[in-house]
């Protein structure tokens, strides 16, 4: 896969991202080629020790299975066996696979609909609330979920008060029924902004005389935006459907602290990673604690792989 | 055309004349954007009110209003008495972390970008491809083994632990490569090969003060990134001493919940959260055009 970027390209290189073509000249051009090397290879080092090092590391950790009684042996693809037949690991799965597919098309929603909003606004009230949409971001994940669980809380949140007022009893957050409505509006309050900044980005950098071009053949807004506007910016929206699922199939932190207050609606097995998490250092089964991490990274990574392979069209990646 | 500038390139716009029914429409889309905004910054009000409320006013008064008590100096003092004022060490380990790491990712990050950008090196494309496949890789799935290898090598429960996985941005060696190749013409290079300078000079003297804008937005993403993380400080420390203040946070809400036997200390949860996002939230008012500078190139083309 190589990505163009739209940096102009410098006379005698190809495309970035494709093999450049054999260094023209001299011997003496090709030895001062070679100082590249020398420029990526404190980032290849540490590349090398923290990410390909610990994949492979897992991969042969899951390969083994220690007990007690027999010790530690080869036991070669058991432990994947065992994970996908595990119910507690399928059904974190598939509790991921739900939050995608309400989560990412909520985010999306909010951020496309604010974004061509603010696209067609040019007062301080919208550039106001587009800093304020945005603000979330800069509120790490963790305080974000803290703050949710407060405000959710029977205690602490408002909710109590205002049904009190009309005599109601309030609705609980944190039941086993409600906690994935919960859930998905912390993290679509966290990052809905984050790709509301991304599209609108996108928006800006279209040519307005497309617009007029639009209007002169009778289109009205909506049409300029559903017909001309959404199509021009399918590339950042890839980017951001991407970047989403890679994020939510990997839900971890939000869950995390809201099982502090809704100990009876998340278990200790609610996704994938909190599995993962509980098996190595609840239950110290570190080969089948990385089976189970590197069988996700696995599936992020296919599954991320084939949504940009599917969209390959829209977003330009070849 | 796609620029890294930090801000998302402007087109100059004329007066609007969209169509018609433009005061109804511009009113609807007011009142939209006004809700929306609402709703996005109404939990950071709680949470500057929730600082001012002493642990009974948090039960007592409206969610988003001050009680009359108020009590946001007191609070400050609690968390200097609680454990010995231990959620200020979290925070001072919070800004070591983010920055130790965040500038140790930043400069591998401006030297590989320049490195990718600028060189026509044998191999450089598929080792290029395999960083940029590497972004899809969920970091996550490296904490448990990353945990073991640190293990072995006696760095568990050592700032360290946190500081060397931080290290790693294939992401902002994605940006500094997009932006490096923009901002550095190759013909600034060659005269300064020409007048004499070597290949280190050229790229401290020549690219490095082009680079600025893109330093800066790469600086500010990955400090930001070091500074939320949660789950490799959770597992790769243990130590109260060394958490940085998100999972010191999060302990603390742990006992407080418990409740039995556990001390409830609800009022410096919401003043300590309120504290550590401070930062965060100033950053955020005065360097908005890098925050937005890593999200501009997500337009690839």
């Amino acid at each position: 896969m190589t990505i163009q970027t739209t940096a102009a390209p410098p006379p005698t290189a190809t495309r970035s991202g494709r093999d450049a073509r054999k260094p023209r000249g001299s011997r003496l051009e090709r030895r001062r080629q070679r100082w590249g090397w020398l420029f990526v290879s404190p980032f290849l080092v540490v590349f090398a020790a923290f990410l390909v090092f610990p994949l492979f590391y897992a991969f042969g950790m899951s390969l083994f299975t220690s007990t007690l009684a027999t010790g530690t042996k080869f036991t070669g693809i058991d432990n994947y066996l065992k994970a996908f037949t595990d119910p507690l690991f399928l059904e974190g799965l598939l509790r991921v696979g739900a939050y995608a597919l309400v989560m990412i098309p909520a985010q999306l929603l909010v951020a496309l609909v604010a974004a061509l909003v603010l696209d067609s606004l040019t007062t301080w009230v919208s550039k106001l609330s587009r800093l304020l949409i945005f603000a979330p971001y800069a509120i790490p994940v963790v305080i974000g979920a803290l703050m949710w669980s407060f405000l959710y809380s029977p205690r602490f949140g408002p909710a109590t008060t205002l049904f009190d007022l009309v005599g109601l009893d309030a609705p609980s957050f944190l039941a086993p029924d409600t906690i994935f409505g919960s859930l998905v509006n912390i993290v679509t309050w966290q990052w809905s902004g984050y790709y509301m900044v991304v599209i609108y980005a996108a928006l800006r950098s279209i040519d307005p005389s497309i617009y007029e071009a639009a209007r002169i053949d009778g289109a009205n807004g909506f049409q300029t935006a559903t017909r001309i506007k959404v199509p021009m910016i399918s590339s950042s929206m890839v980017m951001v459907i991407t970047f989403a699922l890679i994020g939510t199939l990997q839900f971890f932190t939000e869950p995390v602290v809201l099982r502090n207050i809704a100990q009876g609606a998340i278990d200790a097995a609610y996704t994938p990673n909190m599995y993962a998490y509980s098996l190595a250092f609840s239950y110290s089964q570190f080969n089948y604690a990385s089976t189970i991490a590197f069988a996700l990274g696995i599936l992020v990574f296919a599954g991320s792989y084939l949504f940009l392979f599917l969209t390959r069209k829209q977003s330009g990646l070849k | 055309m796609t620029t890294v500038t930090g801000m998302p390139s402007r087109t100059p716009r004329g007066p609007r004349g969209r169509s018609g029914r433009e005061g109804g429409r511009r009113i609807g889309s007011h009142v939209f954007l006004i809700i929306l905004a609402i709703y996005f910054v109404i939990p950071i009000w709680w949470l500057f009110v929730a600082a001012t409320k002493n642990t009974s006013g948090l039960f007592s008064s409206p969610a988003f209003w001050f009680d009359d008590h108020f009590a946001l100096f007191e609070n400050i003092a609690g968390l200097f008495s609680q454990q010995n004022g231990i959620y200020w060490t979290w925070l001072g380990n919070s800004f070591l972390y983010a920055f130790a790491g965040g500038i140790g990712a930043t400069i591998l990050s401006i030297l590989a970008g320049y490195g990718f950008a600028k060189y026509r090196f044998r191999g450089r494309g598929a080792v290029f491809g395999i960083i940029l496949g590497s972004i899809m890789v969920p970091l996550t799935a490296l904490v448990i083994p990353t945990f073991m290898l640190l293990s072995q090598y006696g760095l568990i429960n050592t700032p360290w632990a946190v500081i060397l996985p931080s290290l790693l941005s294939p992401f902002g060696v994605y940006l500094m490569r997009v932006y490096t190749q923009d901002a550095v013409p190759d013909e600034m290079l060659e005269a300064a090969r020409i007048d004499g300078a070597g290949e280190i000079r050229t790229f401290f003297q020549v690219a490095l003060p082009l680079l600025r804008p893109a330093i800066v937005t790469v600086l500010l993403l990955s400090v930001v990134g070091t500074w939320n993380n949660f789950f490799l400080p959770l597992a790769v420390l243990t130590d109260p001493n060394l958490l940085p203040v998100t999972v010191g946070l999060n302990r603390w809400t742990a006992l407080s919940n418990a409740g039995a036997g556990g001390e409830q200390v609800w009022n410096l949860i919401t003043t300590g959260a309120f504290i550590s996002v401070l930062p965060l939230i100033l950053s955020f008012l005065f360097l908005q055009r890098y925050w937005q500078g890593g999200l501009t190139i997500g337009s690839i083309k």
